[in-house]
């Protein structure tokens, strides 16, 4: 018993020794945030851990986002409009979402160039011809294509998450150039990108909140997936395996014992 | 009825086809030699997994890259865009590419702790040094096969790491330029580059396969070291390789794979570079070029050496810092290759040699610590000591230096001075020993 209580308050120490140090460390995180270190929000999504899968629902809002907002700019060319099955669409509704493109196809039978609906086997449709053209419409910059940035950033999706909802004014004595923007995420603290998203810009149907952050998270699901779209197949066959290799284990573990059990 | 040289030595096999077949090619019997009944030092520990488990290694990396190869495009217009659809389109191409990208990463775990094995138990001293130079040829040709493979993606990272290593060698005074477009087929890293890489990255595998065979050939002369260091003397001291060791091997495997899919299946990308999934840009370099973190270690040492070597107080200078850093990686690797003659110490194990045991640990530190400082930026400030400003170079230096005395220094010297504890007489007493210490420590807890 009295090991017990020993131990209780033991623990209680460490619990209050920590929660004083982290009371210590916030106001650190605030200082460094002044000082324009660049700062990623930790977001919990779905499809982390070894079991996370992804919540369609969130997949299919930041599909809008991306239509309706980031295609403006950004290309998403990895990505075909079959491959929107994954988000629980029916084959007639992605021929819709295909079709309301417009894509240059041929030569034809005569040698023509010519222009026809979008099909689902495309892939999505670049809003600019080329890099030059996507550099002139957006002061020399190339808007990166985004089927991969959350492969090719570190934190992935809560690097998309930070960037969206990273927007502020620029701290005092910090002088941003013109056509530029401040951004706590963003290495540097400067982004050529101007804040894309604001409250109530894409108006969701299922009562899902209006506000930037939700975006903001809906996008960057739909980003990670557009990324890793075998994600969730790889999990569940990840478990299966695992759990395979350990029984296998403890099946040779047993096997090895048995057969070297006359040695020692 | 005499069949030739060998027909003597046959056990005849019981099965009429197996026996057809080994009348005429002995082969069943040489494997019922070389891994039926070959006798093993009976006191192996785990460590003595990973050369089974090194060549498992070896031969999923060629399966799956040649299943890779068979959807690759080496062409610098389409072969980012040819890893791609093979992430997406191909039928569990993501699994395979998976399989062979982290295989890279466990290669080399298996191998490096293949190697410290060796280190350790003094796996490197006579007999069996040309086994130890076979080991240190198929470690040279896996940094060269895994280098090449990484180029292969044509991402950032590949384009960027292919750039500074090809140019490494134009260190070397008066050809270097010349062997460096040589290696490019042109005057940078580029079409030319990417398609010879991937050649070599298809060839260089299959030589190793051949260096293997050497190397186990070889293991099979000598028979294996043991953590003892002792050579067996009586039947006594080993076993059959069949069933005790092919049991232990697939025990061990078997744990090995589990970690290595646990990477595959929950975190592919973890020991890889985001950058290298932004197609290669020759116009934009990256903040950080880094390797692979397998060659973090050497990397460190390339750039430790930022000084130009010569006579101090001098003008004369023998070697530019860039040469100095390049001799310094490769030199770092030639010591481990002529450790049989550094350490000629009589002993074997590190288990009888306190010293040299003290001296190995701090050297496997201070070579994570070189991979820790390899991942870092070159110079970036770690502390204020004083008016001194202590940097990352700084640190990588006096863990080169560590390194190189540890085989130039430590060795030779521990090789004449260091007295070794009491051995016992054979590995069985080594084994019967253990076992009394742990039937002791087992009743001092029960106490």
């Amino acid at each position: 018993m009295k090991k017990n209580m020993e131990k209780n308050s033991m623990f209680k120490k460490l619990v209050l020794t920590s929660a004083a140090l982290m009371a210590l460390s916030v106001p650190s995180a605030n200082a460094s945030e002044s000082k324009g270190v660049h700062e990623i929000v930790d977001v919990p999504f779905s499809f982390e851990g070894p079991l996370g899968t992804y919540d369609k629902a969130s997949l299919q809002r930041g599909l809008m986002v991306y239509r309706q907002v980031c295609s403006a700019c950004h290309s998403l060319k990895r990505v075909a409009y079959r491959n929107l099955e994954a988000l629980g669409y029916t084959p007639d509704q992605i021929k819709t979402i295909a079709g309301d493109v417009t894509v240059m196809d041929g030569p034809n039978d005569e040698g023509e160039m010519f222009e026809r609906p979008g099909r689902p086997s495309d892939r999505f449709k670049s809003p600019f011809a080329n890099d030059k053209a996507a550099a002139a419409g957006n002061g020399g910059a190339v808007p990166p294509d985004l089927s991969l940035i959350t492969k090719a950033r570190h934190n992935g999706a809560d690097y998309v998450y930070s960037i969206l909802t990273g927007y502020a004014e620029a701290p005092h004595g910090v002088v941003i150039a013109e056509g530029k923007h401040y951004n706590k995420a963003m290495d540097g603290n400067v982004i050529a990108m101007a804040p894309p998203l604001s409250d109530g810009a894409v108006s969701y149907e299922d009562g899902t909140p209006q506000i930037v952050s939700q975006y903001a998270k809906d996008v960057a699901t739909f980003l990670t997936w557009a990324a890793e779209p075998e994600l969730e197949h790889r999990k569940q066959m990840g478990v299966k395996v695992i759990l395979f290799l350990c029984v296998f284990a403890g099946i040779m573990y047993a096997v090895k014992r048995q057969i070297w059990k006359k040695v020692h | 009825m005499s069949a030739g040289p060998h027909a003597s030595q046959r056990t005849p096999f019981q099965n009429p086809v197996i026996e057809w077949v080994d009348q005429r090619l002995p082969i069943f019997t040489m494997v019922n030699k070389e891994y039926g009944v070959f006798p093993t030092p009976k006191n192996f520990n785990y460590f003595w997994n990973f050369g089974a488990i090194a060549m498992f290694m070896l031969v999923t990396m060629i399966v799956t890259g040649i299943t890779l190869a068979m959807h690759y495009a080496a062409n610098t217009g389409i072969a980012f865009d040819s890893v791609e659809r093979i992430m997406r389109d191909v039928n569990y191409g993501w699994l395979i590419r998976y399989i062979h990208m982290n295989g890279a990463s466990f290669f080399f775990i298996a191998v490096y702790i293949h190697i410290f094995r060796g280190m350790y138990y003094g796996s490197y001293k006579a007999p069996r040094e040309l086994l130890w130079i076979f080991g240190v040829v198929i470690f040279l040709l896996m940094m060269a096969t895994a280098f090449m493979g990484y180029v292969l993606p044509w991402g950032q990272m590949s384009f960027w790491g292919a750039t500074v290593i090809t140019n490494l060698f134009s260190a070397i005074p008066v050809v270097g330029t010349s062997i460096v477009e040589w290696l490019w087929g042109g005057f940078s890293v580029d079409n030319p580059t990417l398609n010879r890489f991937f050649a070599l990255h298809y060839l260089l595998p299959f030589v190793i396969v051949g260096v293997v065979f050497l190397h186990i050939w070889a293991l099979h002369v000598t028979g294996s070291n043991n953590p003892s260091g002792i050579e067996p003397k009586t039947e006594k001291d080993t076993l059959p390789f069949h069933p005790y060791y092919t049991m232990k091997d697939s025990f061990g495997l078997v744990v090995f794979v589990a970690i290595y899919a646990a990477f595959v299946f929950f975190m592919p990308n973890a020991l890889g570079h985001p950058d290298n999934y932004t197609p290669a840009n020759p116009m934009v370099t990256p903040a950080h070029i880094v390797p692979e973190w397998y060659f973090l270690p050497f990397y460190a040492i390339l750039r430790a050496i930022n000084f130009d070597i010569g006579i101090p107080f001098t003008d004369i200078v023998f070697f530019e810092a860039k040469l100095g850093g390049v001799l310094a990686m490769f030199g770092s690797i030639a010591m481990v290759l002529i450790m049989p003659w550094l350490d000629k110490h009589p002993v074997r194990s590190a288990r009888y040699r306190p010293k040299f045991r003290v001296a190995l640990l701090v050297f496997v530190v201070s070579v994570l610590a070189l991979g820790k400082i390899g991942g870092m930026p070159a110079d970036a400030p770690l502390a204020h000591i004083g008016s001194f400003l202590l940097t990352t170079t700084h640190i990588a230096q006096i863990l080169t230096l560590y390194y190189f005395a540890f085989f130039l220094v430590i060795l030779p010297y521990l090789s004449k001075r260091e007295r070794p504890l009491p051995m016992p007489e054979s590995i069985n007493d080594a084994v019967l020993q253990g076992q009394k210490s742990d039937q002791k420590s087992e009743k001092c807890c029960e106490a």
